[in-house]
């Protein structure tokens, strides 16, 4: 099987090798061209077969070749062609001509915003490889690129797990599948099936970006990397008192040892990291030293007598903790819709207990830009918003961080709502759309706007009673003309 | 080449049927019934002419247990209702049908795939494989990297490491699982006649022989149909009853 050495120049199926832009432990990429074939560079990934003892590089590198081809979008590069163990071993894809955030680790820290907006990114990356039912299970900076229209992009797929397709990785008995500084407890205990896994690596991804430091150092023996069930790490405030209580909330709470403590899912941190007005802090969000040895004694007691649950998949996570986009038109003030909205709002946090609300109301301005902030009694606009949606939502009793009010300024309200819903990662628009009013059928409807171009599920809703009450003053209408 | 594979159609033509339209739909070119073609349902003799009219076309048949006690003298370990259904089956099949049967092999291998009804390391004796421990038993006694076999009545995909480490993984249906030249394969497309994991649906899975993925499918068909095809044709009611339940 192992031919002559590949170097530049080298043909392999057709494609030409130009370049090694890569070598790690576990393969080499090169940047190919297709001679003949329409279209730029690839880059090809060819595993290290020299290394026979340890069977990671080729495990990884099958679980990749399967996992690969069935991922799509822009977060992922694209995949383009695989050759098996049957002669040379390689995977084609996009060639990605871009930086990887490992670069950004030469100057640290980095300003808490960037590191929020970087987090973001690399959040609504994981949610859509989540949503796609593969947990990537390596999330570190050398794994992440970021695309020139910014979005990040993940790469290798070799540790992870796709919850439909057999897990080849669950084969390997001995030895935690993940890297040292970023595996989280429930990898090194082997269980391989929580999309939270990348949340933690994320943690710890951020935690480095923003003070410095690794939070766990970078560990080698068992013995090493079973310390964060137990050892909470430093506090970034103790570190740096000028650290916001906000970013540390969000950064040590992706880094809680059970999963059930982080987010419920990689939208939900996305969209605390866009918002930092709106993230609830906790007792986490201040700390300023470690736990007492007391309770990590007990955390370690504890730790011991951890059981997986196996029927947790990725698609089951995600549809537990929806994000639920309620689009509320408070200057139509039917009390009738409202309360139809809020009763299938009511329905969905029922049926998904890990949902989260984002109401959101859309102030219309004049395409000019030119509105006065305050109406003709000299409130401001914004913060009548703000009231009007937190009295929608009262009646709903939602704890603080499950629910967040946004008001919205733009022209067009449908094109406002549907913005704010793809930046969100919702999963979910509820909207509800009134009767047939003569206003409606010149102007159009928001609610079909929305239907029509929304990338999720939209559900429009009515009240019924008040639209009899429209049909009987439309036919006395009519019998009057 | 798209090879469809049936296991226990259990003589419910009904279930073939569309397990069959699917499969052609589908584009199958090439069609392996991996035993227990008859015994409990009411179609021993339809379904027997329909599985040879395949295999004239270049498919491929094992028999099962129950296909062997269709032509032999009634015995054996089976159950009562099993054993009813039997003596009723032997009455239904002209020679034909029983020359078809007494020609059939327990195994076939082809390409680095064998097909058996039971299990690889004793395919007369119908031991069931239920665990992972049972599928590695049977992938170490054939030289063949994959296994395709039935006589448990649920779907099942279980996979071996050089070294023989196994693990059992339960298939969803519709996803095409790509089965890696680097290891072991054990599939078990799961029953078409006589489905017991609970969802009724027939069960069939396609090959793409080329590529090496594998998709197992569920296909819906008219139970009660042939539950009231069972209770008229004088064969145990529970047999039906089963069929509705999927159990």
């Amino acid at each position: 099987m192992a031919g002559p050495p590949l170097k530049a120049g080298s043909m392999v199926d057709g494609y030409r090798l130009d370049e090694r832009i890569h070598r790690g432990s576990m393969a080499t990429i090169w940047r190919v061209t297709r001679p003949g074939a329409d279209g730029g560079p690839l880059a090809m990934k060819i595993p290290l077969l020299d290394e026979y003892e340890t069977p990671a590089p080729i495990i990884g590198f099958e679980v990749e070749s399967m996992i690969l081809p069935t991922l799509s979008g822009p977060h992922v590069p694209r995949f383009v062609a695989a050759a098996d163990f049957s002669s040379q071993p390689y995977l084609v894809m996009e060639f990605l001509d871009c930086p990887s955030l490992r670069a950004r680790l030469e100057r640290l820290p980095i300003e808490p915003a960037e590191v929020a907006a970087i987090g973001a990114r690399v959040a609504t990356a994981l949610h859509d490889v989540h949503r796609q039912g593969v947990i990537h299970h390596d999330v570190k900076p050398s794994n992440v690129m970021f695309r020139p229209s910014g979005e990040a992009v993940l790469i290798d797929f070799g540790l992870a797990r796709h919850d439909r397709l057999p897990d080849l990785h669950a084969e390997e008995l001995r030895v935690p599948v993940g890297t040292g500084p970023y595996i989280s407890p429930e990898q090194i205990r082997r269980t391989r099936n929580d999309p939270r896994s990348d949340l933690f690596g994320l943690g710890v991804v951020l935690y480095h970006l923003s003070t410095g430091k690794r939070p766990f150092g970078n560990p080698t023996t068992l013995h090493g990397l079973r310390r964060r069930f137990y050892r909470d790490p430093v506090p970034p405030r103790s570190l740096d008192p000028a650290y916001p209580p906000w970013l540390q909330e969000i950064v040590l709470r992706c880094l809680e040892v059970d999963p059930a403590g982080r987010y419920e899912t990689a939208a939900q941190l996305a969209f605390e990291l866009q918002h930092p007005d709106g993230v609830r802090r906790t007792a986490r969000a201040e700390r300023t030293s470690r736990d007492s040895l007391w309770t990590v004694g007990r955390r370690y007691l504890r730790s011991l007598g951890v059981e997986p649950d196996l029927r947790q998949s990725a698609a089951r996570q995600l549809s537990r903790a929806p994000i639920v986009v309620v689009a509320i038109d408070l200057a139509q003030d039917s009390e009738a819709l409202n309360d139809a909205l809020r009763h299938a709002a009511r329905r969905i946090l029922e049926a998904a207990t890990g949902a989260r609300l984002a109401c959101v109301t859309v102030l219309k301005t004049s395409i000019f830009g030119m509105d006065d902030p305050v109406d003709e009694e000299g409130r401001n606009r914004h913060v009548q918003g703000l009231i009007g949606l937190e009295h929608w939502a009262r009646p709903l009793r939602l704890p603080q961080g499950r629910v967040t009010y946004h008001v919205l300024e733009a022209p067009d309200p449908g094109s406002a709502i549907l913005d704010f819903a793809n930046a969100s990662n919702s999963d979910q628009i509820l909207i509800g759309s009134r009767g047939s009013s003569t206003l409606r059928r010149y102007l159009g409807s928001v609610s079909s706007q929305v239907v029509a171009s929304s990338e999720c599920t939209v559900t429009v809703v009515k009240a019924r009673t008040e639209i009899a009450a429209d049909r009987t003053t439309a036919k006395k209408d009519a019998s009057g003309s | 080449m798209l090879t469809a594979l049936y296991a226990d159609i259990h003589a419910n033509q009904e279930a073939l049927a569309a397990c069959l339209a699917r499969a052609d739909a589908l584009g199958a070119g090439r069609h392996v019934f991996l035993g227990d073609h008859v015994g409990y349902g009411p179609d021993p003799a339809e379904v027997l002419d329909t599985i040879a009219a395949r295999v004239e076309r270049g498919g491929i048949a094992v028999a099962g247990n129950h296909d062997r006690a269709a032509i032999e003298v009634p015995g054996g370990r089976m159950t009562d209702s099993a054993r009813l259904a039997i003596e009723w089956t032997q009455r239904q099949l002209e020679k034909r049908h029983r020359d078809f049967l007494d020609g059939m092999p327990l195994t076939v291998q082809e390409a680095g795939r064998l097909y058996v009804h039971a299990n690889a390391w004793a395919p007369e004796k119908w031991e069931y494989i239920t665990s992972a421990y049972d599928a590695a038993r049977s992938m170490r006694a054939t030289p063949c990297r994959w296994t395709f076999c039935g006589h448990v009545h649920t779907p099942g995909l279980y996979h071996m490491t050089e070294d023989g480490r196994t693990t059992a993984f339960a298939p969803a249906p519709g996803v095409r699982i790509p089965l890696s030249r680097r290891r072991r394969w054990l599939a078990i497309p799961g029953s078409v006649g006589q489905p017991r994991d609970g969802n009724p649906a027939a069960c069939v899975a396609l090959l793409e022989e080329n590529t090496l993925h594998l998709t197992f499918l569920r296909v819906p068909y008219d139970t009660e149909a042939a539950a009231r095809r069972i209770r008229a044709s004088g064969l145990p009611a529970e047999l039906g009853a089963r069929l509705v339940s999927g159990t």
